[in-house]
């Protein structure tokens, strides 16, 4: 498995020229290739969602693509969410409302919803509880991310 | 509320550690690198219980980029892993060695190292390594007959016992007896960052250091020390952000002694990241536990005397908790009642698990759901509700503090505050009982199963026997807050700071608050025990004190103002009997009090103090836990619909906090009581090693918790009242879901089994009313 491939990750619109196996999940290259260590791996098998990051618009586990998957595509992941020292409107809702505690699951809320939001900023209620029970926390019992959600969507569509 | 002059304690201000968190620039475990680093892969035994003959790899050795391969004799002068807390006489024997030797004894045991320079690599090399094993029969129930843990010792490794009154006099003058036998099953914390240590030897500073370190850095610190030969001083431990601890994170484990070793021996840097399979395996499983209790009780339903076996299921070693499971169990089983009469015999057993430690709320999870059924069986016995059950048992204000002539954790169990009889009257009022009986009783008419359960019990926060802190304003009139306490992700920083904020008469946001660093301060106790704001809170209050009253004096002078009319205000210290008056910044009083400042006379140099608080005692907060739940009789699923905490802190120093801490734990609560379980089969190949098998509660499977939180009873024990919030949530969960369902199908007794899968209920519905043709 020592064969690489030249790749080019565009991580929050900065290329990335890297070499790596075929083998090597997105996960693995944006934390350890490209040095982005805020994206979190916390089962490696697609389950918990913390690895969330948006590839080309869509909300996807790092975890389960390989890195060649993703050449060319833009990455957003979650160091390019704050403008400057402007936080974004989910940053700040799950800040207000005590939405994390470790922080390790949060990121992966954060993209997530962030690419739904996006995509669907009338989302109902219940499609919104659909979409964040594909990530895991641990810390907070939910109760107050959703809070924090709901709080930012609304502002979100407001604005 | 917060007093007047509180300008942050009793508030929710928003967190200080939160902003790094949400912009992704945190430092985790695996977010720490070093120039020239291994990667180190454990080989682990896929047998429950074998002898191990001989380990082959020579093909993982021959490999390109494998630095080195351990077993058991490279490491054969490392003693195995000492007991933190809760060591009882016989159990040495049991502690587990950082490899295997020749006999492995469950599923995920470390059996030898590989280090390379990739960790694909070295994930690869692993899997060639190849065990030739003895395969013996794997012990997998701790209540059953014994087996060998090793030639002239069994899995009987301890007994654990508490007693106190005539309990035979109980039971032979008891109106009746109620006796039940329950099961808890094995579950754990599962944070959602797994293990992570990075070993490096610093030549240039001739120092060992182990990052990625949790919960209790310098006892960690002083134990790898010991094990490897080195002093102290020459080890250094420094904790990143933790994403989440719950008991399991942060003990010492064998994977960091491992790395802590191979840097010392490679003089490399070696990172060990866990995988999520490897640590539902190897990872501190908890809660095990079967119980036969027996309750003597009067006409009335006044509990004379309880006594209760249990077996603990430890799995296969003893690690850094020894017993300290058990003797929670047994130390806090009795609860907020008055128990004239009490015995607990737990009896510690190894199986071919996993090997047990703590997870939130360690032994009351657990006691608290025997406890509570218990108290359910003796209403149903006497013929009165659930709520006159306990109100006829509960120890009153009035009898606070309240001793109990047990101990745990080398201190005596005394109460020292409550009023258990008024927050069950707030938990029922906020329930609205009496209309939401009515309401669950026309719903049951038409047709639905669904009932209501309550639990009580009592906590123990704010264990010591110390903390200290030092604290110290800089020339900007900043404070920095140095604590050998530990975070893993509850808001130490902000309480600590807020704390301090009050008494400096800065704003918080002005702290930066240190902890988990071994380098920055000598003595530290860490994070467990729901201690962190009680002990950690009183020392920062301590030095934070000492700090004012030094800035005041030095201010007096410069200012030639009497002591007793300066006051801090928004980092300045002010004259409070003129106005306009002189002032100063504390920055500028801080420059005054430089080592080479000629202001500084007989005082010692610096802005800055310890404070150290001693306690022989913990304290006690309490709670009562309300839940709504309806069962689906055809599937065995069951739905909580409604669930209400009501937990008496003392004081809050950040209700926002303490209401995250309660919700969080009622969620894990809820995964051990409905969800989770680590199962194995019957040669004990662990079968829960995925997250798609050791299901975890996401959004969807949580109801909307109603918190209150009560400061009726502050704790007399440090002067701000202060007790601990973090175990709160998860304690009665078990138990009020399991009342509940007994309501909601009508049948007390019905759960006697946590977790209470939809599998277990199904069956047990089917059994109790027969399922027609």
């Amino acid at each position: 498995m020592t064969g690489k491939v030249d790749i080019t990750l565009n991580i929050n619109g900065r290329d990335h020229a890297i070499s790596v196996e075929p083998r090597r999940t997105l996960a693995d290259a944006i934390r350890e290739n490209c040095g982005q260590t805020g994206t979190h791996l916390g089962c490696e098998h697609g389950v918990c969602g913390a690895c969330t990051v948006i590839v080309g618009g869509d909300p996807v586990r790092s975890c389960l693509m390989f890195a060649a998957q993703a050449d060319g595509i833009p990455i957003r992941t979650v160091e390019g969410l704050a403008k400057n020292d402007t936080l974004h409107p989910l940053q700040r809702a799950f800040m207000e409302h005590h939405g994390l505690q470790c922080g390790f699951c949060t990121p992966g809320f954060l993209m997530l919803m962030t690419a739904v939001l996006e995509r669907e900023p009338n989302i109902s209620d219940d499609d919104m509880l659909d979409v964040l029970a594909s990530n895991l926390c641990r810390c907070t019992g939910y109760q107050n991310i959703v809070k924090a959600v709901r709080a930012a969507a609304a502002e979100m569509r407001a604005s | 509320m917060p007093d007047a002059k509180d300008k942050f304690v009793g508030r929710s201000v928003t967190r200080l550690e939160d902003r790094p968190l949400l912009l992704g620039q945190g430092r985790f475990a695996a977010d720490v690198n070093f120039s020239g680093q291994l990667h180190m892969r454990v080989v682990r035994s896929s047998y429950a219980n074998a002898k191990l003959l001989s380990i082959d790899d020579s093909a993982a050795r021959a490999t390109p980029g494998v630095h080195a391969i351990w077993t058991a004799a490279d490491v054969a002068d490392i003693p195995p892993i000492d007991f933190r807390l809760s060591k009882i006489a016989g159990l040495d024997g049991y502690r587990q060695r950082v490899l295997a030797t020749d006999h492995v004894r469950y599923v995920g045991e470390p059996v030898a190292a590989v280090f390379a320079d990739d960790p694909y690599l070295a994930e690869d090399v692993a899997e060639q390594v190849a065990l030739e094993v003895e395969e013996l029969p794997a012990l997998l129930r701790a209540d059953q007959e014994l087996g060998e843990f090793e030639p002239g010792r069994s899995t009987a490794a301890g007994v654990v016992r508490k007693e106190y009154g005539d309990l035979d006099a109980a039971f032979r003058n008891a109106h009746a007896t109620v006796a039940l036998e329950l099961s808890i099953g094995r579950h754990s914390g599962v944070p959602l960052e797994t293990r992570g240590a990075i070993g490096r030897y610093d030549g240039a500073r001739e120092v060992l250091e182990l990052h990625g370190a949790a919960k209790v850095p310098h006892w960690n610190r002083d134990q790898i020390a010991g094990m490897l030969g080195l002093s102290p001083s020459r080890v250094q431990l420094y904790e990143g952000h933790v994403g989440g601890g719950f008991g399991i994170r942060g003990e010492l484990y064998p994977e960091d002694v491992l790395v802590c070793a191979a840097a010392l021996r490679f003089r490399r840097p070696v990172k060990w990241i866990e995988d999520r399979r490897e640590h539902l395996i190897a990872a501190n499983h908890s809660r095990q536990q079967h119980h036969r209790i027996r309750a003597a009780i009067d006409a009335e339903g006044h509990i004379l005397g309880i006594d209760d076996e249990f077996f603990h299921d430890q799995g296969a070693y003893l690690r850094t908790h020894a017993a300290t499971v058990p003797d929670l169990t047994a130390a806090m089983l009795p609860g907020p009642y008055r128990v004239p009469a009490y015995r607990a015999v737990g009896h510690i057993r190894l199986t071919n698990k996993t090997p047990g430690g703590t997870y939130r709320a360690p032994g009351r999870f657990e006691s608290t759901f025997v406890r509570e059924r218990l108290l359910d069986a003796i209403a149903a016995k006497v013929g009165i509700d659930g709520v006159e059950v306990r109100r006829r048992n509960l120890i009153s204000a009035v009898e606070m503090p309240y001793a109990r002539p047990i101990d745990t954790l080398g201190t005596k169990v005394v109460f020292d505050s409550g009023d258990y009889q008024g927050l069950l009257g707030k938990a029922l009022a906020a329930m609205n009982w009496q209309e939401l009986q009515a309401d669950l009783e026309r719903r049951r008419k038409a047709g639905e199963a669904i009932g209501v359960g309550l639990a009580m019990f009592v906590e123990k926060s704010g264990l010591g026997p110390f903390d200290g802190v030092r604290v110290t304003v800089d020339t900007s009139g900043a404070a920095e807050v140095v604590t050998g306490a530990a975070s893993v992700g509850q808001g130490v920083e902000t309480v600590i700071a807020q704390i301090c904020a009050d008494v400096l008469g800065i704003d918080y946001r002005r702290i930066r608050v240190v902890h988990g660093q071994t380098d920055q301060i000598a003595y530290g106790m860490g994070a467990f025990a729901s201690r962190v704001t009680v002990m950690t809170g009183e020392a920062a209050r301590l030095a934070a004190s000492k700090v004012r009253a030094k800035a005041l004096d030095m201010a007096a002078e410069l200012l030639q103002a009497p002591l007793e009319c300066l006051d801090i205000v928004d980092g300045t210290v002010v004259r409070t009997d003129v106005s306009p008056g002189p002032s100063i910044a504390l920055g500028d009083v801080a420059r005054h009090l430089s080592p080479a400042s000629k202001s500084l006379g007989g005082r010692s140099p610096g802005l800055t103090a310890d404070g150290w608080f001693h306690t022989d005692h913990m304290n006690y907060p309490y709670g009562v836990h309300a839940a709504v739940v309806q069962v689906d009789r055809e599937t065995g699923a069951v739905k909580v619909q409604r669930y209400l905490v009501a937990y008496d802190i003392g004081k809050a120093v950040n209700p926002m906090l303490v209401e995250g801490q309660l919700l969080g734990g009622v969620v894990q609560g809820l995964g051990g009581t409905l969800f989770e379980e680590f199962l194995y089969d019957d040669r004990g190949e662990p079968l829960s090693v995925t997250f798609a098998d050791y299901l975890m509660p996401t959004v969807r499977e949580i109801p909307a918790v109603e918190v209150i939180i009560s400061e009726d009873a502050p704790s007399p024990l440090n002067p701000m009242g202060l007790k601990g919030a973090g175990e709160g949530g998860a304690n009665a969960v078990g138990a009020a879901i399991a009342s509940a369902i007994d309501d909601a199908v009508g049948v007390s007794g019905t759960v006697k089994q946590l977790p209470i899968t939809p599998q277990r209920l199904r069956a047990i519905l089917r059994q109790q009313r027969p399922v027609r043709s």
